[in-house]
């Protein structure tokens, strides 16, 4: 049959086109020959589609769009016989100038789509843009039809994930990562094996939509700094193409589909760390890359004489709950979940989503309601960072229709406490291993994501070997970057060759980790965390492109005992469902005991109220209802003391009996055994028993 | 410039493709491919020894040779310079397409 938006109706200097579909917004392949170019803009009185060849300083076309083509306030036209392969393009708009009153538009500026599925202009990661060139972060456009043979987000169930937080140039940069293809999605797939061999089952990235690495950049002593971490987006719809290695080809898209694809064939989860609340185009002083020439009244909250509000902390904050910006931040998270199959979300300063235009937070705010209930998204994981920069903390009350989960930032902070012997922790961190019912008792423990480490502060190495933060490298005078990390060096600040100080750190990293994953609620790792990787003491390592950040694989084999550590406690979490129980259930079970309970040195004996640095705690593990095969029961004995302490161990139904799994103070658990119904414990370590 | 020879013995495919395969002559080259279908086709090489340059809907001609001719058509590629092997890994088309 044919159609007959097959052919075109206008013509300019040879280009053809005719007007275009209002929906989908971007630009779409809609024949063999025709790409619709739709835009949204409210205030705008002109709309002129630019074209241009890759990488050209001026464009080979520029198309105005008649009145006829703009239906309501969106602007299309189709045009035919563009090489999708090799053209980018952009908008130029008009339209008032007037910022008090908020409007800022020039016609001067070639705009970013934001719809662009594709962002050229940072193809290759660090090298050197003209800055004379007009157009900076160009649009261009893929081909959507991406053969995922037979691949779906996988629904792994919230309680049983165990989330591995990882920046993707970070990951494999290092030469001693050994892939192929590093610093780059293609050189994640070569590590596929490794994360099978962990055991991890989601891989949550750093930002991967287009950002600038060098917004901001600036030399210090010799030292380029980026941009690096990415918490700044350009383009919503785009993957960072610095970040694929086939970037210059225009296949960032379907090297990045790959990689999600192959994640999932090993059974791994891909979440993705989302930047909603600003834009890289800053405040007053910043570019326009694309929002504030567009819309700019739309896309940002200003205050009442036009200037940006910042409670992102980074010069502009997005208008989040007005309507044409929620949609269009619902069409993006649509867009990955459906074209990239993404599993999950977690959302950067999530707490900005909550506010309404003038900034207030609302109790119920559209966004996040939206999104917790819209049709597409309706198995994809939400992860609310539940807080912003400008002082809203919702940790446990972040507005969540049953749907959001959170960063559970008290968790870190009271493990953090007390595994450097703060006793006054105690009663709390009995709270925070039940999975914090304190905090999420009108939900589920699957809301409170665990963790004692991630991307922002000291990786788990640095914690216990740092008292300060060692951040001169950023080159702000060491002011910028978390002044209250809860570390101790264990003696020593930084490197050092003491053994007994090195053991200690080793046994610290450990029990940390050892409490991580024995805990309900989700625990997720930082990357190298598992390998004692170290950024040197420096806990804000947002630009650091070099091996302060990049992650030193030959520390798998020097700290290969922690990395067993990790993989044998992931792996026992994953055997044992009653860790993961999301209920909070804790009473008795069909095995006659409560199903978790606490001990003091002797068991059934722990003053909950009162400080305490040595406990126990104990799982009791039904067959018949868990479906295990055999009836157990876990026992953690955990000693933050400084001294060794002798625990009794609970008593446990006859013909059963006591194994150690793990210990931190021992390399050989299975040498370390249950004398007459104790263990010893040395200074500062965490025991791991099973009953069976 | 782009050229393409595409003979079939028997069931064995040898494409010879030189130049450029970019999306202004892919069609071309996908049309000539698909006459293939329903041909019982055992084996596809491409050949690529004088092969500059593939992309986005260069890659789709070989993805359609692979779903489209038959589920047991193996696919090889042979005299593979650099660039365009890399194209080929990164992307994940190497599960799939044999290198000789």
């Amino acid at each position: 049959m044919i159609r007959i938006d097959e052919y075109p109706t206008h013509e300019l200097n040879g280009i053809k086109y005719r007007c275009g579909r209002v929906q989908p917004f971007g630009a779409s392949v809609v024949s063999n020959t025709g790409i619709n170019f739709s835009i949204f803009s409210k205030d705008a009185t002109y709309c002129e589609l630019v074209l241009f060849h890759h990488g050209a300083p001026e464009p080979f076309a520029r198309i105005p769009f008649p009145e006829e083509f703009r239906i309501g306030n969106v602007f299309s036209m189709i045009v035919y016989g563009l090489d999708i392969e090799e053209v980018e393009y952009g908008y130029c708009m008009d339209g008032p100038y007037d910022p008090e009153h908020g409007y800022r538009f020039d016609r001067s500026k070639i705009l970013l789509d934001p719809y662009a599925k594709l962002v050229s202009g940072r193809n290759v990661w660090g090298r050197e843009p003209d800055w004379s060139d007009q157009f900076q972060h160009r649009g261009c456009v893929i081909l959507e039809d991406y053969d995922w043979e037979g691949d779906k987000p996988l629904e792994i169930p919230m309680k049983d994930l165990v989330i591995y937080e990882a920046h993707v140039r970070s990951f494999t940069k290092d030469e001693s990562s050994g892939v192929r293809y590093k610093g780059t999605f293609a050189g994640i797939l070569d590590k596929i094996p490794y994360l099978k061999e962990l055991g991890v089952n989601c891989i949550e990235l750093l930002p991967i939509f287009e950002f600038d690495e060098f917004e901001n950049s600036r030399v210090i002593d010799g030292e380029r700094l980026y941009n690096y971490w990415g918490y700044s987006t350009v383009c919503f719809y785009a993957p960072k193409a610095g970040y694929a290695a086939s970037a210059p080809l225009g296949l960032a898209a379907d090297e990045l589909k790959n990689l999600i694809k192959q994640l999932h064939k090993a059974g791994i989860e891909v979440m993705l760390d989302v930047v909603f609340n600003h834009t890289a185009e800053g405040n007053e002083q910043g570019p326009y890359i694309s929002y504030r020439g567009i819309d700019n009244k739309t896309y940002y909250l200003l205050t009442p004489d036009g200037y940006y509000y910042n409670f992102s902390g980074c010069g502009n904050t997005m208008n989040c709950n007005n309507a044409i910006v929620r949609n269009c931040i619902l069409d993006a998270l649509r867009y990955w979940v459906s074209d990239y199959h993404i599993d999950g979300f977690r959302f950067d300063l999530a707490s900005i989503l909550s506010r309404d235009e003038n900034g207030a937070p609302m109790t119920s705010p559209p966004l996040l309601e939206t999104l917790a209930h819209d049709a597409v998204l309706g198995k994809a994981k939400l992860i609310a960072e539940a807080w912003d920069a400008g002082g809203l903390y919702q940790v446990g009350s972040f507005p969540a229709w049953g749907r959001w989960a959170e960063w559970n930032g008290k968790y870190r902070d009271c493990i953090r406490k007390f595994i450097k012997s703060t006793a006054e922790c105690g009663p709390e961190l009995v709270w925070r291993l039940k999975g914090s019912p304190d905090l999420y008792g009108n939900r589920n423990s699957d809301a409170s994501i665990n963790f004692i480490t991630c991307h922002d502060g000291f990786t788990l190495l640095d914690m216990v070997s740092y008292n300060e933060k060692h951040n001169m490298a950023n080159g702000e005078d060491n002011r910028d970057g978390n002044n209250d990390n809860d570390s101790w060096n264990c003696g020593i600040e930084g490197e050092t060759d003491n053994e007994e100080v090195l053991k200690l750190r080793n046994r610290q990293v450990k029990n940390a980790a050892g409490l991580l994953l024995l805990s309900r609620g989700i625990p997720m790792i930082l990357s190298g965390d598992e390998f004692g990787n170290t950024q040197s003491g420096n806990n804000n390592a947002y630009c650091q492109d070099n091996a302060i950040s990049w992650l030193d694989w030959n520390k798998l084999k020097e700290h290969k005992d922690i990395f067993d550590f990790f993989r044998k406690m992931i792996a026992f979490r994953l055997q044992h469902p009653v860790m993961r129980r999301s209920d909070f259930y804790t009473g008795q079970n069909m095995l006659g005991y409560p199903e978790m309970s606490f001990h003091g040195t002797r068991p059934w004996e722990l003053d909950e109220n009162a400080p305490f640095l040595s406990f126990g705690f104990m799982y009791a593990e039904p067959a018949a209802y868990y479906g295990t095969g055999e009836d157990a029961f876990i026992y953690c004995a955990v000693n933050a003391y400084w001294e060794d302490v002798t625990f009794e161990l609970p008593v446990i139904p006859e013909g059963m009996k006591w194994e150690v799994v793990a210990y931190t103070g021992s390399e050989q658990p299975e040498k370390c055994s249950v004398d007459n119904g104790n263990v010893h414990l040395m200074g500062r370590s965490l025991m791991v028993l099973i009953g069976h | 410039m782009f050229e393409f020879n595409v003979t079939n013995n028997e069931g064995e495919v040898d494409v010879d493709l030189k130049g450029r395969l970019d999306a202004t002559v892919a069609p071309q080259l996908h049309e000539e491919m698909a006459k293939l279908q329903g041909s019982d086709i055992k084996k596809v090489t491409f050949n690529v020894k004088d092969l500059e340059y593939i992309a986005s809907a260069g890659l789709r001609v070989i993805i359609f040779a692979k779903q489209k001719l038959g589920a047991d058509t193996e696919i090889f590629m042979k005299d593979v310079n650099e660039d365009v092997k890399q194209v080929i890994e990164m992307t994940g088309c190497d599960n799939f397409v044999t290198i000789l």
